[in-house]
C-alpha cells in the first residue's frame, strides 16, 4: 500500500499509558504485587450481571455475555491473595504509596493535582474484575510533556486497579487468576494531538522514561500497557486497548489510520455501485443439502456434529469482502470477527475467497443458484448450529450495514503482528459511580509539598550527571536515559562510580546483543546483576568475562554470580602466573616477533586474550605484553 | 433527590452551596487557581466526608472533590433535573400456569439500581422493578411484591417480627410460598422469631439477602433471590428457611433451618451456616435438592391450618459472660424490671461466681434465665462441672444445643404467653420447632465449619 500522508488524512492520535506501580501492596488491600506461575490452589466460579441504569440501558455486549452463560473461574493462592480480591470483603483503604507515586508523577508533568480524591466504580462485566468493576481515581488534571520540542498535552493522571489475568477460555467458561488483580496501576492519558506513528511512538517513550525515573515501577512484558485511540478525518474514534510491545505502537498506528482509510474507500465504493443499507438482509438460508457431499473439512466437521450450513447474500458486495483493509486482513476479517463474537461459531467463507479451502467451484455456482445470488452479490456461509449462526449471520449483515455508512464506532485489540482484532462495541459514556466503601482522599499541601522535596531529577538532568559525573560518553549517556534498566544502573552506579562505563555498556550493548541471541537476559535476578559488579569492584574476575557471566546467569537463574565463577573457572590470575602465560606465547612466536617487532604485539594479544580471557585485565595484559615483546626483540 | 438541604454537606460546604443556591444534581462551574472544573453537584459520601469539599461528577464520569477554600468562583449553569428512576417498564402479565409466589420486602438492597448521576442506590420494591432488575423471576414465578418497611436488619425490632408474621400469614393464603426480602444483620434472628409465631405452617417461608448490594454486577443477590423463590413453590417443605449462598461460588443457594441458622462471617458470601443441625437443602439448577430425610421436614400441605402467634415480649436481654465480669448489669436488668434474660456463658455453659449473688437474685425475683454457651457450637452441659451445678442450683435453665440468638428470641416469645417460670422452664427446654435436637451429629460441626 502507498505511503500515508498523515497530514492529509488528518490523523489525530491520543495515548495512554497504564504502568504497574512496584508498591509493596495492592490498591485496596494489603496482599503482594507479585504474579506467580505456580499452580493455582484453589478456584472459585461466579458470574457476572450486568447492573442497569436509571435509564434502563444495559452495556449490550455484556448482556450478550451474560445470556450466553459466560461462567468466570478465578484461580487463588492462599497465602499472596485475600478475600478482597474475591470480592468476598470490603477494600480497605486507598494504597498511600500509590498515590504518592502519582502525585509524584503529577508534579514531574505539572499537571494539577485534585484537592480531594473521589473513588470510583467503572463498570467493566468481562469477567477481568471479580467486583464488575474497576476501581478507578483521577489524582491530577492537565499538565503537558515535551517530546523533542513538540509540547504534548495531559488530559488526566490517574490510578487503578489491574485487572485479573485471562488464563484460558474454555466454551463458556473463563479461566482467571487474581494475582495481577489489584496491582496499581498508574494511568498517563495525553490528549489526541499526536499526528504520526514516530510522534506517539515518541510520546509513549517518554512518558515511560518519566515513571521509571523514579525507580517505583515494574519491569518486563505486560507491565506497561498503552490504550491507543486513533482517528482520521471522516473516520471513527477507534480504541485500540493493550498494547504491550513499545515496539509496536507505531505499526498499530499505522495500520489502523490504513484500515480506516481503507474502510472509507470501500464505503465510497460501494455507494457508486449504489448499494443500498435496505437491501441487506439479516437473511439465513440453510443450506446444509448443497454441501452434503462437500469436502470442506470444516464443513464436514460440522456436519458431523449433526450442525448446518447456512448462508447470507450480501447485495453489491461482491470483490469488496476480499478487500485488503490491513496486511492479511480484510473486510472478510472484519465480519468474521462480528461472527466470532456475536455467534460464538469459529469462523466464516466469504464468496470472494472461493472455490478455496475444500469448496469447489461447482458447489459456488450451486450455491448462487439456490440463493438467486447475481455476480455483483458476495455470500457469506458459516457451518454451525442453527443458533450460532444465524446470530452470526445477523451480526455480519449489521456490520455489512455500518460497512455503507462509515468506521464502525469500536474497542480493539491488537495482534502480534500490530493489526488489530474487534473486541466489542465502543461503551457510550463511561458508566461510573462512587465506590462507597472507600473514603475519598484529601490531597493536602503538606503532602504536596514532601512529595516536592523528594522530586526525582527528570531525564535531562540526569543526562547531564551521567556525562559529567560519570564520564559516560554523550551517545552512552543518551542511550542510559531511555534504558529500561536505568534504575538498576543507578542503583549499582551510586555503590561503584569508577565503575559506570562499564556497567552501562553491559546493562546495554552487551545485554541488547545477547538478547538478540536470545539469552534470557531477562530473567536474571536483579540481585545477581548488582552483585556481579560488586564482585567486578572486588577484582574476582576481569570485566571481559561480564557476558560469559551473563550468559551463564541466564542459563542459571536460581544460582548466584559466585557460583558462576566457580563454575567457569574465572578469578583473576597472580601477576606472575600471567607474566608467565605471555613469556611462554611470546617464545612460541619469537618468529613472529622477530619478523614484524612491536607490531607483533596486535596478533600476540588476540592469542593471549584467548587464555586469560575473563581472568586478567585487558590493559594490564596489553602492557605486559609489551614489555615482554620488547625483552624479546632484545634478546 | 429533591431535597433543601444538599445532601451529606456540612459547615463549611454546606454554607458555600447554599450561598449559590445551588442543589444536588445542578450543573456549575467552579473556577479555582489553576483549573476549572464543570459537572454535576452529587451528594457527599455519609461515610469518612469532611466539610472542606465540594464534589462534582465530570462529564468523564469521574468525581473530583474541590476544597472550599480555593474556590475563586462557583458559576450556576443549570438546575438539576429531578430524575425519578423510571425503568422501562416489564408488563407484568400474570403467566397461566406458573405458580404465585410472594415477596415482602423489609429493607437491604436485594433489589436495587444505581443512579449514575448521582451515584445513589435505590431500592427496587414493586413486583415490575423485580421484574426488571431480575428478569428470570418472571419465567419462574408470578411475583406479589409488598413492600412491609424499608429498614436495615440492625434496627429492626420485635415489633418488625410480629408485622413480618402477620403479612407473612396473610400471603400464605393465597401463595405457594413466601419469600422475604431482608438485610442480612438480624436476618438468623427474624428466622427464629418466624419460626415461633408461624407454626403448623402449610407452606415455606424463606428469608433472603444479600452480602454484596445488588448494585454490582458480582452481586449475590439474584442469584439468591431467584434460588428463595424457586424453593417458595418447589420445596416439599412447609418450614421456615434461610436461603443463602453455599459456597463462594455462584452455584448453589443453601437452605438452612429457621432456628439453627447463625451469620458466622462478616463479608463472604457464604456468611450463613446450620448450626447444630444439618443443612436442610440446596437450589442449583433450578431445582430443589434435599439433603435430609423426609421425616426430618413437616411436608407441604396447602389444607394445614396454621397457628399463628406473633407476640413478644420486649423486656428480653441477652448478655454475654465475660472475665472479670460482676453482677452489676444482671442487678441492673432486675431493678430495671426486664422479665428474663439469656446468657452467653463460657464453654459448657459456666459464668463467673461473681454473678451467683445476682442471679440468685433473679431466682427470688422469679426471673428466668437460661443458659447459652459462646463456643456457638455445641450443647450446653451445666452438671459436668460444680460451677454448673451451682447455677443450676439457682434456677438457671440449659438452653441445651440453641444457639444464643434463638433462645433469646424463643423467651420473648415465651414471656409473650406467659410469666409462670415453671412454665417458662418447661417450654424454653421442648423441642417445639425444631430449635432443640436430640443427638449431636459428628458431621455437624465439620462439614458446617468447611473443615
Amino acid at each position: 500500500m502507498t505511503k500515508i500522508d498523515y497530514e492529509k488524512v488528518g490523523a489525530l492520535i491520543g495515548i495512554e499509558v497504564h504502568q504497574q506501580l512496584d508498591t509493596r501492596t495492592k490498591l485496596f488491600c494489603s496482599c503482594p504485587t507479585k504474579i506467580r506461575e505456580d499452580d493455582p490452589e484453589f478456584t472459585f466460579i461466579r458470574r457476572l450481571r450486568p447492573t442497569q441504569s436509571e435509564l434502563g440501558e444495559v452495556d449490550p455486549a455484556a448482556l450478550f455475555e451474560f445470556q450466553r452463560g459466560r461462567v468466570h473461574i478465578y484461580e487463588n493462592y492462599d497465602d499472596s491473595i485475600c478475600l478482597v480480591e474475591q470480592d468476598e470483603e470490603p477494600p480497605h483503604l486507598l494504597d498511600e504509596e500509590a498515590v504518592d507515586f502519582a502525585l509524584e508523577i503529577s508534579l514531574l508533568m505539572n499537571s494539577q493535582p485534585v484537592d480531594e480524591i473521589q473513588i470510583m466504580r467503572k463498570l467493566v462485566i468481562d469477567g477481568s474484575n471479580t467486583t464488575g468493576f474497576q476501581r478507578s481515581v483521577v489524582v491530577a488534571f492537565g499538565g503537558s510533556i515535551d517530546v523533542n520540542g513538540f509540547t504534548v498535552p495531559i488530559q488526566t493522571i490517574g490510578v487503578e486497579e489491574d485487572a485479573a489475568r485471562k488464563i484460558r477460555e474454555n466454551g463458556s467458561q473463563t479461566y482467571w487468576r487474581l494475582d495481577r488483580l489489584g496491582i496499581p496501576l498508574i494511568e498517563v492519558a495525553t490528549a489526541p494531538v499526536m499526528k504520526t506513528p514516530q510522534q506517539v511512538l515518541d510520546t509513549a517513550l517518554r512518558i515511560g522514561q518519566i515513571f521509571r525515573v523514579t525507580g517505583k515501577v515494574k519491569r518486563g512484558l505486560g507491565t506497561i500497557r498503552q490504550d491507543i485511540n486513533v482517528s482520521v478525518k471522516g473516520g471513527a474514534i477507534i480504541e485500540i486497548k493493550g498494547v504491550q510491545k513499545l515496539n509496536l505502537i507505531g505499526q498499530v498506528v499505522e495500520y489502523e489510520v490504513q484500515r480506516q482509510l481503507q474502510l472509507l474507500k470501500i464505503r465510497d465504493e460501494l455507494k457508486e455501485r449504489g448499494v443500498r443499507s435496505g437491501q441487506i438482509k439479516s437473511m439465513a438460508h440453510d443450506v446444509t443439502s448443497l454441501f452434503e457431499k462437500s469436502s470442506s473439512k470444516v464443513i464436514q466437521s460440522a456436519l458431523k456434529r449433526k450442525e448446518g450450513v447456512y448462508a447470507l447474500v450480501l447485495p453489491g458486495f461482491a470483490g469488496m469482502v476480499g478487500r485488503e483493509v490491513q496486511p492479511g486482513r480484510r473486510l472478510g476479517s472484519e465480519l468474521a470477527d462480528y461472527a466470532k463474537f456475536w455467534g460464538g461459531v469459529q469462523g466464516l467463507f466469504h464468496t470472494d475467497e472461493l472455490p478455496n479451502y475444500g469448496i469447489t467451484s461447482v458447489e459456488v455456482t450451486a450455491l448462487q443458484k439456490y440463493l438467486k445470488a447475481q455476480d455483483v452479490d458476495a455470500i457469506i456461509i458459516v457451518a454451525a448450529t442453527e443458533t450460532a449462526s444465524k446470530e452470526a449471520l445477523k451480526a455480519v449483515a449489521d456490520r455489512a450495514r455500518q460497512a455503507l455508512k462509515c468506521v464502525p464506532d469500536e474497542t480493539r485489540g491488537p495482534l502480534i503482528d500490530g493489526t488489530t482484532r474487534y473486541s466489542r462495541p465502543r461503551p457510550g459514556a463511561a458508566r461510573m459511580y462512587p465506590e462507597t466503601d472507600v473514603a475519598p482522599v484529601a490531597v493536602t499541601q503538606e503532602r504536596l509539598e514532601r512529595i516536592r522535596q523528594g522530586l526525582p531529577e527528570l531525564p535531562e538532568e540526569k543526562l547531564q550527571k551521567f556525562r559529567e559525573e560519570y564520564h559516560l560518553s554523550d551517545e552512552l549517556a543518551g542511550i542510559m536515559i531511555r534504558s529500561l534498566r536505568i534504575d538498576l544502573f543507578e542503583h549499582i552506579i551510586t555503590q561503584h562510580p569508577e565503575l559506570a562505563v562499564t556497567v552501562a555498556a553491559a546493562l546495554e550493548s552487551t545485554w541488547r546483543n545477547l538478547e538478540r541471541e536470545g539469552v534470557d537476559v531477562e530473567g536474571i535476578p536483579e540481585e545477581q546483576i548488582a552483585l556481579l559488579f560488586d564482585r567486578l569492584a572486588a577484582d574476582q574476575f576481569a570485566k571481559e568475562a561480564i557476558e560469559e557471566l551473563l550468559i551463564w546467569l541466564a542459563q542459571h537463574p536460581e544460582k548466584t554470580v559466585d557460583d558462576a565463577v566457580v563454575d567457569l573457572g574465572l578469578g583473576v590470575i597472580s601477576h606472575s602466573e600471567l607474566k608467565g602465560i605471555i613469556d611462554q606465547i611470546v617464545k612460541a612466536n619469537a618468529a613472529m616477533v622477530a619478523e614484524r617487532g612491536e607490531r607483533a604485539v596486535g596478533p600476540l594479544m588476540g592469542l593471549v586474550m584467548k587464555e586469560v580471557r575473563g581472568r586478567a585485565d585487558g590493559k594490564l595484559v596489553n602492557k605486559l605484553l609489551q614489555d615482554a615483546v620488547k625483552t624479546q626483540m632484545k634478546s | 433527590m429533591p431535597s433543601e438541604e444538599p445532601a451529606g454537606y456540612l459547615g463549611k460546604a454546606q454554607k458555600t452551596l447554599e450561598k449559590a443556591k445551588v442543589q444536588i444534581g445542578d450543573r456549575i462551574s467552579i473556577q479555582t487557581l489553576d483549573n476549572t472544573f464543570e459537572g454535576i453537584v452529587i451528594p457527599r459520601a455519609e461515610i469518612g466526608a469532611d466539610d472542606q469539599h465540594i464534589v462534582l461528577k465530570l462529564d468523564s464520569g469521574y468525581n473530583v472533590g474541590i476544597h472550599v477554600d480555593r474556590i475563586q468562583q462557583l458559576k450556576h449553569l443549570q438546575s438539576g433535573k429531578i430524575i425519578e428512576p423510571e425503568l422501562p417498564a416489564v408488563p407484568r402479565k400474570t403467566k397461566k400456569g406458573l405458580p404465585w409466589v410472594s415477596i415482602l420486602s423489609t429493607g437491604g438492597t436485594i433489589a436495587s439500581r444505581v443512579d449514575y448521576h448521582t451515584g445513589a442506590v435505590n431500592p427496587a420494591l414493586s413486583a415490575d422493578d423485580l421484574y426488571t432488575v431480575v428478569p428470570e423471576l418472571g419465567d419462574l414465578a408470578n411475583i406479589r411484591a409488598d413492600v412491609l418497611f424499608s429498614e436495615f436488619s440492625e434496627n429492626l425490632t420485635p415489633n418488625h417480627w410480629t408485622t413480618i408474621a402477620k403479612q407473612t400469614a396473610k400471603h400464605l393464603e393465597e401463595s405457594e410460598g413466601v419469600v422475604i426480602a431482608h438485610g442480612t444483620d438480624t436476618m438468623g434472628y427474624t428466622a427464629a422469631a418466624l419460626s415461633f409465631a408461624l407454626q403448623n405452617l402449610p407452606r415455606p417461608v424463606i428469608l433472603t439477602g444479600s452480602q454484596r448490594s445488588s448494585d454490582r454486577p458480582s452481586s449475590d443477590a439474584a442469584l439468591n433471590l431467584m434460588g428463595a423463590v424457586i424453593t417458595a413453590y418447589q420445596a416439599p417443605f412447609a418450614e421456615v428457611v434461610v436461603a443463602m449462598h453455599r459456597s463462594p461460588d455462584d452455584t448453589k443457594i443453601a437452605l438452612h433451618p429457621g432456628t439453627q441458622v447463625r451469620k458466622c462471617h462478616t463479608s463472604r458470601r457464604d456468611a450463613f451456616l446450620t448450626i447444630n443441625a444439618d443443612l436442610l437443602g440446596e437450589v442449583s439448577d433450578g431445582k430443589v435438592h434435599m439433603l435430609v430425610d423426609d421425616s426430618a421436614y413437616r411436608h407441604r400441605n396447602s389444607k394445614r391450618k396454621l397457628t399463628l402467634q406473633p407476640e413478644f415480649d420486649t423486656k428480653v436481654a441477652l448478655l454475654k459472660t465475660t472475665p472479670g465480669m460482676t453482677g452489676d448489669l444482671i442487678d441492673s436488668l432486675i431493678d430495671r424490671g426486664y422479665h428474663g434474660i439469656v446468657l452467653e456463658g463460657t464453654g459448657l455453659g459456666h459464668a463467673p461466681a461473681s454473678l451467683l449473688k445476682a442471679i440468685e437474685r433473679t431466682q427470688e425475683e422469679q426471673i428466668p434465665i437460661i443458659m447459652t454457651s459462646q463456643c456457638i457450637w455445641g450443647r450446653v452441659q451445666m452438671r459436668v462441672y460444680r460451677t454448673g451445678v451451682e447455677l443450676v442450683q439457682r434456677g438457671v435453665i440449659s438452653a441445651e444445643d440453641m444457639i444464643a440468638e434463638t433462645a433469646y428470641v424463643k423467651l420473648m416469645w415465651i414471656l409473650a404467653q406467659t410469666r409462670d417460670i415453671n412454665e417458662v422452664q418447661t417450654r424454653m427446654r421442648a423441642n417445639l420447632v425444631g430449635e432443640i435436637t436430640e443427638c449431636s451429629k459428628r458431621s455437624q460441626y465439620e462439614e458446617m465449619s468447611h473443615l
